[in-house]
């Protein structure tokens, strides 16, 4: 039977932080999750958050659909990137995401898939599914999450790490 | 000065160090970047609103007769 573990969590304080890394992943799992919520200080309603693993920034590539109040279109890409509420979005409101890296620790290309979605009271809203590839062969073993913008993420944004095994 | 928040999972230590100045100027340049792409998007959207509509005025249809035509 499956389980599902947490491997560690962060909550960020009352400064802010520029940036979030999750570092020494264990390689004991068979696949990872990855499920945050996530407020900036942009001076808009939403942020974009750069997710990158080993320190790497090249060799992403992924396919996007994703709807807000007015539209749903599709486009790729090459840098993923999480949603977050930012600065005008209702106070006290956060995003939430989801990314699953199954087989994290293999010697094989990375995919990965990543469910957002934003929180506000008002005509702007935004979802987004990502399917997702980094092609690289090294066992994951570190994940950073950065603001596109921001350019911190705010009090009481939080990331939880899981592990899953299969057995 | 920003700062970063690296939890170590082998220990579940939590620590927050101060950002380098390299790190500083990635994250600028990033920035730049994107807000490029973003605008460089908005502006092809803009263009490609227009050109249908001197297409649309052209063929003295409106948006909805177009689709029509094409459905």
């Amino acid at each position: 039977m499956a389980t599902y573990q947490l491997i560690s969590s962060v909550t960020v304080g009352s400064g802010g932080a520029a940036t979030i890394v999750f570092s020494s992943i264990p390689s004991t799992y068979t696949d990872l999750v990855l499920k945050t919520s996530l407020r900036t200080d942009r001076a808009l309603e939403i942020d974009a958050i750069l997710f990158t693993l080993n320190s790497s920034t090249s060799n992403f590539t992924f396919r996007r659909l994703f709807g807000d109040g007015s539209s749903a279109t599709s486009d790729t890409g090459t840098r993923t990137v999480l949603l977050a509420d930012a600065a005008t979005s209702t106070s006290s409101t956060f995003s939430n995401n989801e990314i699953y890296i199954p087989n994290y620790a293999g010697s094989n290309y990375k995919s990965y898939s990543v469910d957002s979605v934003t929180e506000n009271n008002g005509t702007y809203g935004r979802a987004d599914l990502i399917a997702g590839l980094w092609s690289d062969t090294s066992a994951i073993t570190s994940i950073t999450l950065t603001p596109n913008i921001g350019p911190n993420f705010v009090q009481y944004s939080t990331a939880y790490l899981y592990g899953i095994s299969n057995a | 000065m920003p700062t970063k928040l690296i939890v170590d999972c082998s220990t579940g230590v939590t620590t927050e160090v101060e950002l380098s100045q390299d790190e500083i100027a990635e994250r600028e340049a990033m920035a730049a970047e994107y807000a490029a792409q973003k605008a460089q998007e908005e502006a092809d959207k803009a263009a490609k609103a227009e050109a249908k509509a001197e297409l649309l005025d052209r063929l003295g249809i409106t948006e909805e007769e177009a689709q029509l035509l094409l459905g």
